[in-house]
C-alpha cells in the first residue's frame, strides 16, 4: 500500500478537520495496482512462453474470464452489504440446467429466448430465497448460502437426471458466448463489458448501490435513517442471483451443453475476483471495474501456469495464496482496525 | 419495597476498623475530560461504604482503577498502608479486591463451580484432567458460607440474575477478597432479592473485610451503608457516616455545584401539541411513559444512566419493539412500526452514539446528508450527484459545518461537525420533530455553544419541536422549556423550567419506588 495512507492523520486546529486521501482515489490506486500486477504477470508469462501473447490465447483467456467476471459483478452487490453468497458456482449449474431443459430437444424444445429468460428468472428466484433467509429470517449469510449451494447442486443433478444436457442441436445457442459480432472478439467478452457498465451504473448511480454500501458500512445508522434495510439487502441478493443466471447461460452456450456438476469452486473464483479488485469483505466498499480486472487476473494466472505446464492442482494452491494476499491487503488498507 | 432488615446496627459505624484500601490524591484524565481530580477515598474494615454521584461524577472511573482496568494519572493506591499498583484485573484479584460489575463476567454454558474456579481448577493426579468433584465440593462450601442454596453443578445460564450475582460474590470469596466493590448491584433485582443480597453482604462483612457499594438508590444506601462518599465532576465532595446524612443531604451534596452560567430560557407561551405519547412501554424497561411535546418547544429529558430516556426515543421511532403505547402527531394517532415510519412522519433521531447510529463514516458529507431523502435526488432511477452536492453545501453553509468540501468523508470531521451532518440529514428530510440524544457529548466547549444556538434557532425561527435528552444538569436547565425526569423506566415528574432546580431533578431522578417518596428532611 502507499505510504501516505499509513501516515498519521494531522488535525488542523483552525478548521477541526482531519486531512486524508479521499476514498475514491484510494480505490483508483488499488485498481491501478491490480492492473499493473496483471500486466507484469502477462509480461512474465510472455517471456517464459512467447505463445502466451498470441491473440488466440488472449482471446480464449478473456472468454474464460467471462463466467467468473459476471458472477463477481453480481457478488459485488452482496459483499457491499457486508454479506456473502456462496451460490454463484452451483447456482450456475442449476440455472443452466433449468434453462437448457426449457430449450433442449430432450426437454421442452422452447425458443432460445425463453431459455435465457428462464435461466435468469431462476437465478433471481435463487437470490430472492437467499436474501429472504438472510434479511428476514436473520440467518448467517455464510451458512444460509452454503446450504442453498447444496440445494442447487442437488436440484441440478435431479433436473438433469445426473447427466449432461446437450445443446449442440440448438442452432445459434453457442453464438451467445463464442460468436463474434466484432471480429476476433468473442461475444461473451462484449457481454461482460456491457454488464460491467450496467452494474457500475447501478452500484454508483442509483439508490440500490448507495443503500447497499450504506448497509455494509453501518446498517443500524441506515435503518435509523428510515431506510427499509431488509428490502434492499434482499435486492442485493437478487441482483447476485440474476448475474448467476446470466453466467449459467454464458457457460452452457460456451460448452453447448449444461453440466449439472460444473460450477463447484466457481464461487471461490468469483469471491477472489471481487476481493482482488478491491471490494472489501467487511462491506461498505465495492468496485465493479475491479471485479472484472480481478476475474481477468485469475484467468491470467491459470492460463499462464497452464501454458508453462504447471499442473492444475498447483494452480489452485497459487490462487488460494493470491486470495489470502488480497484479503491481507484489504485488512492493511483498513489499518488493521475495526471502525 | 419491602422493609429490609439487616443487623447493621450491630456493627460499629463509620471510621472504626483498620484501613484496608485507600486512594490518595488519585487523578485520571481522558482526552478532554478530567474524570477524577485528586480524589481521596478510604475503605476500612467492617464498613459498607456507599459511593454516590451523578452520571460522570467519576464513580465508575474510580472503581475501574481499583479493578486494575484503568491506571491513575496521579496519586497512589494503598492496601493496608502499603502503596500498590494494579496493572491488570488479575493483580487486583491477588490484592484481594474483587469487583462485581453490572454486567457479570460469567460463562453461561459452564457450571457454577466451573465459573467460580475458572483458570485455577484443581487437577487430578497427573495434572491434566480437571477434578470436577473437588471444585463442586469447594463451590458448595463457598455458597454455604454465603447461605445461598445453589447447586454448583447447574449451568450458570439457567440461574436468575440474582443467583448469578451470588455466584460472582462466591467467586470473590474464593479469592479471599477483603474488599468487594459492587456497581449498582440491585439494578436488576426484585425487592425480595435485594433483601437476600443485603443478608449476603452482612455475611461477607467481618472486621477485616469491606464492601464498596455504588448506587443511585438512596433508600438502599441509607439502609445498607455505614458511610457515604459523594463525588461530583471528578472531585471528592464529602465522606461522612451514613447516620449523619439524610437522603436530602446526599442529593444536595451530589448536585450542589455552582452552575457557571445561570442562563435559563425565556418563559414561553404554551402551544398546541406536536407529539403526544401515551403509555409507551417496552418488555425490558419502559413502563407507561406518557408525555406531550409542544410545537416550538425544547422538552428536556433528564435522568440517570439507565433511566430509560434513550430507550423511550428508540421505542418511539420504532427502532426497538414496544409492547404498548399510542403516539399522536398534531392530534392524529399514527402507527410507527419501524424507523421508516418515523422518518415519513417527520421525526428525526440524533443518537448519542453518532458513529454507530447516525453516520456512514466511510461515506462523504453529501451522501450522509441525503441518506434519508434519496428519492428526492433520483431522476429515472439515477442519482443526481450535482443536486446532492448542492443540497449538502446548502446545509453545510446554513449550519456552518466546517469541512473542506462536501466530498470529505465524515469520519474526518470533528464531533461537532459530525453532529451537524446528522442534523442536516433530518433537515433535508424536512423533519419537524427532532430528538437530540446527548447533543453535546464528545463536543468541545466552543462547539457546544454553537449547538445550543442552533437548537434555539430551530425552535424559535424554524418552528421545530425538540426533545433533548441530556445527562448534563446545566444543559438541561439552560435549554429546556420543560423538563421530563425519568427513573427506572418511568416518568417521575415533569417540571416547568421556572420551578426546576438541580435538587428537584435529582430527587425525581432517584425516585426508584413509586410507593415511597424520599423523605425531605
Amino acid at each position: 500500500m502507499s505510504v501516505t495512507t499509513n501516515a498519521p492523520i494531522s488535525e488542523s486546529p483552525a478548521t477541526g478537520v482531519k486531512w486524508a486521501i479521499p476514498e475514491r482515489y484510494k480505490v483508483f490506486l488499488q485498481q491501478g495496482m491490480v492492473l499493473l500486477v496483471v500486466v507484469l504477470l502477462a509480461i512474465f508469462f510472455t517471456i517464459m512462453r512467447p505463445n502466451f501473447a498470441s491473440w488466440s490465447n488472449i482471446s480464449s483467456l478473456l472468454l474464460a474470464s467471462v463466467v467468473t467476471g459476471v458472477q463477481a459483478l453480481g457478488l459485488s452487490f452482496v459483499i457491499a452489504t457486508g454479506g456473502i453468497d456462496l451460490t454463484p458456482g452451483l447456482g450456475m449449474a442449476a440455472t443452466s440446467v433449468f434453462a437448457a431443459l426449457l430449450i433442449a430437444d430432450e426437454g421442452l424444445g422452447l425458443p432460445i429466448w425463453v431459455g435465457i429468460i428462464g435461466g435468469i428468472a431462476a437465478g433471481a428466484l435463487l437470490g430472492l430465497i437467499n436474501g429472504s433467509l438472510i434479511a428476514y429470517l436473520k440467518m448467517q449469510p455464510m451458512i444460509a448460502t452454503l446450504a442453498m449451494m447444496m440445494v442447487c447442486w442437488g436440484a441440478a443433478l435431479v433436473m438433469a437426471g445426473g447427466k449432461t444436457v446437450s445443446l449442440r442441436s440448438i442452432a445459434g445457442y453457442d453464438q451467445i458466448a463464442i460468436g463474434q459480432l466484432i471480429p476476433s472478439v468473442p461475444n461473451g467478452v462484449i457481454i461482460l463489458i456491457l454488464l460491467a457498465i450496467v452494474a457500475g451504473i447501478v452500484m454508483n448511480k442509483t439508490a440500490v448501490g448507495r443503500y447497499a454500501l450504506a448497509i455494509g458500512s453501518n446498517k443500524e445508522a441506515t435503518r435509523i435513517s428510515g431506510v427499509n434495510t431488509p428490502r434492499w439487502e434482499v435486492l442485493a441478493y437478487i441482483i447476485c442471483g440474476v448475474f448467476t443466471g446470466i453466467s449459467g447461460i454464458l457457460m452452457s452456450s460456451r460448452l453447448s451443453a449444461a453440466q449439472p456438476t460444473l460450477g463447484q469452486g466457481y464461487e471461490m473464483y468469483a469471491i477472489a475476483a471481487a476481493v482482488i479488485g478491491g471490494t472489501s469483505l467487511r462491506g461498505g466498499r465495492a468496485s465493479i471495474f475491479g471485479a472484472v480486472i480481478g476475474a481477468v487476473t485469475i484467468q491470467t494466472i491459470f492460463n499462464g501456469l497452464t501454458v508453462m505446464g504447471v499442473q492444475d492442482q498447483w494452480q489452485k494452491v497459487v490462487l488460494g495464496v493470491v486470495v489470502l494476499v488480497a484479503v491481507f491487503v484489504d485488512i492493511m488498507r483498513r489499518g488493521g482496525k475495526e471502525e | 419495597m419491602t422493609v429490609i432488615e439487616t443487623n447493621i446496627g450491630s456493627r460499629p459505624e463509620g471510621a472504626a476498623g483498620e484501613v484496608l484500601l485507600e486512594a490518595i490524591g488519585v487523578s485520571k484524565v481522558f482526552p478532554g475530560v478530567r474524570a477524577l481530580n485528586e480524589v481521596d477515598f478510604t475503605v476500612r474494615g467492617g464498613e459498607v461504604h456507599a459511593l454516590v454521584g451523578e452520571n460522570g461524577a467519576g464513580k465508575s472511573t474510580l472503581m475501574k482503577i481499583f479493578a486494575g482496568l484503568y491506571q491513575p494519572d496521579g496519586g497512589e493506591i494503598r492496601l493496608r498502608g502499603e502503596p500498590i499498583t494494579l496493572p491488570n484485573p488479575l493483580s487486583a484479584h491477588h490484592c484481594g479486591i474483587s469487583v462485581i460489575h453490572q454486567e457479570f463476567f460469567l460463562m453461561n454454558h459452564l457450571t457454577v463451580a466451573q465459573n467460580i474456579f475458572i483458570g485455577r481448577e484443581p487437577k487430578l493426579a497427573g495434572g491434566i484432567l480437571n477434578d470436577d468433584r473437588a471444585i463442586n465440593q469447594k463451590a458448595s462450601e463457598l455458597l454455604d458460607r454465603l447461605g445461598v442454596e445453589i447447586d454448583p453443578r447447574v449451568h450458570v445460564g439457567r440461574l436468575t440474575v440474582a443467583q448469578q450475582q451470588m455466584v460472582e460474590i462466591a467467586k470473590a470469596l474464593s479469592f479471599n477478597s477483603s474488599v468487594l466493590i459492587m456497581d449498582e448491584p440491585t439494578a436488576a433485582l426484585t425487592a425480595t432479592e435485594v433483601d437476600t443480597l443485603f443478608r449476603i453482604i452482612d455475611k461477607f462483612i467481618t472486621p477485616k473485610t469491606a464492601v464498596v457499594y455504588i448506587s443511585h438508590r438512596m433508600e438502599e444506601i441509607k439502609k445498607i451503608s455505614t458511610s457515604v462518599t459523594v463525588l461530583r465532576d471528578g472531585e471528592l465532595v464529602a465522606t461522612q457516616p451514613s447516620s449523619e446524612l439524610t437522603i436530602h443531604d446526599i442529593i444536595q451534596l451530589m448536585v450542589g455545584r455552582q452552575i457557571a452560567s445561570d442562563i435559563r430560557p425565556e418563559p414561553r407561551v404554551a402551544t398546541s401539541a406536536a407529539l403526544e405519547v401515551e403509555s409507551l412501554s417496552t418488555a425490558k424497561l419502559l413502563k407507561e411513559v406518557s408525555f406531550t411535546l409542544e410545537k416550538g418547544e425544547i422538552l428536556g429529558f433528564a435522568g440517570l444512566m439507565g433511566a430509560g430516556r434513550t430507550e423511550t426515543a428508540r421505542a418511539l421511532i420504532g427502532a426497538d419493539p414496544k409492547t404498548a403505547g399510542t403516539v399522536r402527531i398534531s392530534g392524529e394517532v399514527v402507527r410507527i412500526g419501524h424507523p421508516g415510519d418515523a422518518v415519513r412522519l417527520g421525526i428525526g433521531y440524533l443518537s448519542e452514539d453518532r458513529k454507530r447510529y447516525g453516520l456512514i463514516l466511510r461515506q462523504d458529507v453529501a451522501a450522509n446528508t441525503v441518506l434519508a431523502s434519496i428519492s428526492e435526488f433520483t431522476k429515472y432511477g439515477i442519482l443526481q450527484d450535482a443536486a446532492m452536492r448542492v443540497a449538502a453545501e446548502k446545509w453545510a453553509k446554513a449550519l456552518s459545518t466546517k469541512t473542506p468540501s462536501v466530498r470529505q468523508q465524515v469520519r474526518n470531521l470533528s464531533g461537532g461537525n459530525q453532529q451537524k451532518v446528522v442534523l442536516a440529514k433530518w433537515l433535508q428530510r424536512d423533519c419537524d420533530i427532532l430528538i437530540f440524544d446527548e447533543p453535546t457529548r464528545g463536543i468541545d466547549v466552543g462547539a457546544k455553544q454553537e449547538i445550543y444556538d442552533l437548537l434555539n434557532r430551530l425552535t424559535k425561527e424554524e418552528g421545530k419541536s425538540i426533545i433533548m435528552i441530556s445527562s448534563e444538569m446545566e444543559e438541561v436547565l439552560r435549554m429546556s422549556d420543560r423538563i421530563v425526569v425519568m427513573c427506572d423506566g418511568r416518568i417521575t415528574g415533569v417540571l416547568d423550567n421556572a420551578e426546576a432546580t438541580q435538587e428537584r431533578i435529582m430527587e425525581l431522578a432517584t425516585r426508584f419506588d413509586p410507593t415511597e417518596t424520599p423523605n425531605e428532611a
